[in-house]
């Protein structure tokens, strides 16, 4: 069948195509990012993918997730299966497994079970965190990318035992930080980020090595940063350290949340307690909530149709809801 | 003085003379930032301490978790 590769396999040669041909890369999260690296993966014939998601098309994705249809929003189809639909239309040959869940601690060392490559395109900082653990723990490459406004940044975590984790470079889980629904983003920068994520795939898979790098871009400005952060390995780190004890991957870290009873509210509860700026956010969110009340515990906003109060250390009620992985959803939007 | 930063020479006005006066006139004090200054990563810790000369060279790379 292999004509269709000819100018690729010119590329990366015969053996690297053999190799993309048997390899599996584990997608987390099926937004932006996701859909622009599914999309390349699957032309580039990948042989296997897994396409995790766990929320469902909405009319707003389709300015920049580019695997979904006017016809994907009306149906409210989750993105896992939406992707699986396009991407299948694209390369019959690449075994698809769409998975419509949450990940957390509990399933998300079955979710990568023999990926070759874990290839990051969450919205969120716990989950990155928890599935930089995981993939520490099984020694699997974990690429790092993320982007808001016009600007992204990648970085392979290469569970190499001689690079920083993602632990190290971040130090801590952020207190707050700027989402795609407060700050805005522009689609050209997802496939910046999309293709230098890819990039570093087809690198690996071709047994290229990668540097541990943290790369920046600004597409609208033209900023460009590169640093290399090899020598950032904390050696006390508590996800790669000496005495490491994953502390996403255990479940000690993370979010919980639960349904309030008769009140069609979720109660968000972070693992570790924030110190939130709230007058700083209500500024920030200017764009994205409105109805906002504000005292020196509280802020209390309409964000989506729903009626959310969220505390200084994090905790959130969302009212108007009763899913817990949808309100989750939206936490994570806005709080990041 | 002027900086080198993210290889553009960028003016600062002269009330900003550590990294961490630079990071807050990017807007950049509350967000996790890696700061490599002459070849070299500051340590968060130091951000106060470390002073900005003119001609020096600063790449910075702040996170982000959006996707």
């Amino acid at each position: 069948m292999q004509d269709r590769y000819r100018k690729q396999e010119l590329f990366i040669g015969k053996e690297g195509q053999s190799r993309m041909e048997k390899s599996k890369i584990v997608l987390i999260g099926m937004g932006a990012l996701g859909s622009a690296s599914a999309e390349m993966l699957v032309r580039a014939g990948i042989g296997e993918l897994v396409l995790i998601d766990r929320d469902y098309v909405e009319l707003h994705n389709l300015q920049r997730q580019q695997l979904y249809t006017e016809e994907d929003a009306a149906a409210y189809l989750p993105k896992a299966s939406a992707a699986a639909k396009r991407l299948k239309a694209i390369n019959q040959h690449v075994k698809l497994q769409s998975v419509i869940e949450n990940v957390d601690h509990h399933n998300i060392e079955q979710l990568m079970e023999g990926a070759d490559v874990i290839l990051d395109a969450t919205d969120n900082f716990e989950t990155r965190l928890l599935v930089n653990d995981a993939a520490l723990k099984h020694g699997i490459p974990y690429l790092y990318g993320a982007c808001v406004g016009s600007y992204g940044v990648t970085c392979p975590i290469l569970a190499n035992g001689d690079a920083p984790c993602l632990h190290c470079l971040l130090e801590q889980l952020p207190q707050q930080s700027e989402t795609c629904d407060t700050a805005g983003i522009i689609g050209p920068i997802v496939q910046w980020v999309a293709a230098v994520q890819v990039t570093q795939a087809l690198r690996l898979l071709s047994g290229q090595k990668l540097k541990a790098e943290l790369c920046a871009f600004d597409i609208w400005t033209g900023d460009y940063s590169r640093v290399d952060v090899r020598g950032l390995r904390d050696a006390s780190c508590p996800s790669c350290g000496m005495d490491a004890v994953l502390p996403f991957l255990n479940g000690a870290e993370q979010t919980r949340l639960d349904v309030l009873c008769g009140r069609e509210a979720v109660h968000i509860r972070p693992g570790a307690k924030k110190s939130l700026n709230l007058p700083a956010l209500a500024e920030e969110w200017a764009f994205a909530v409105d109805h906002v009340t504000a005292n020196e515990h509280l802020l209390a906003f309409r964000y989506r149709e729903h009626r959310i109060v969220l505390f200084t250390d994090g905790r959130a009620i969302i009212h108007g809801i009763d899913d817990i992985v949808r309100a989750r959803s939206l936490y994570d939007s806005l709080v990041g | 003085m002027s900086i080198k930063l993210n290889g553009r020479e960028h003016e600062l006005s002269a009330d900003i003379q550590n990294v961490a006066q630079l990071l807050g006139s990017l807007s950049l004090e509350n967000r996790i930032v890696i700061v490599e200054l002459n070849k070299e990563i500051i340590s968060k810790s130091a951000y106060a301490d470390q002073p900005v000369r003119d001609g020096d060279k600063v790449e910075l790379v702040h996170f982000v978790g959006g996707g």
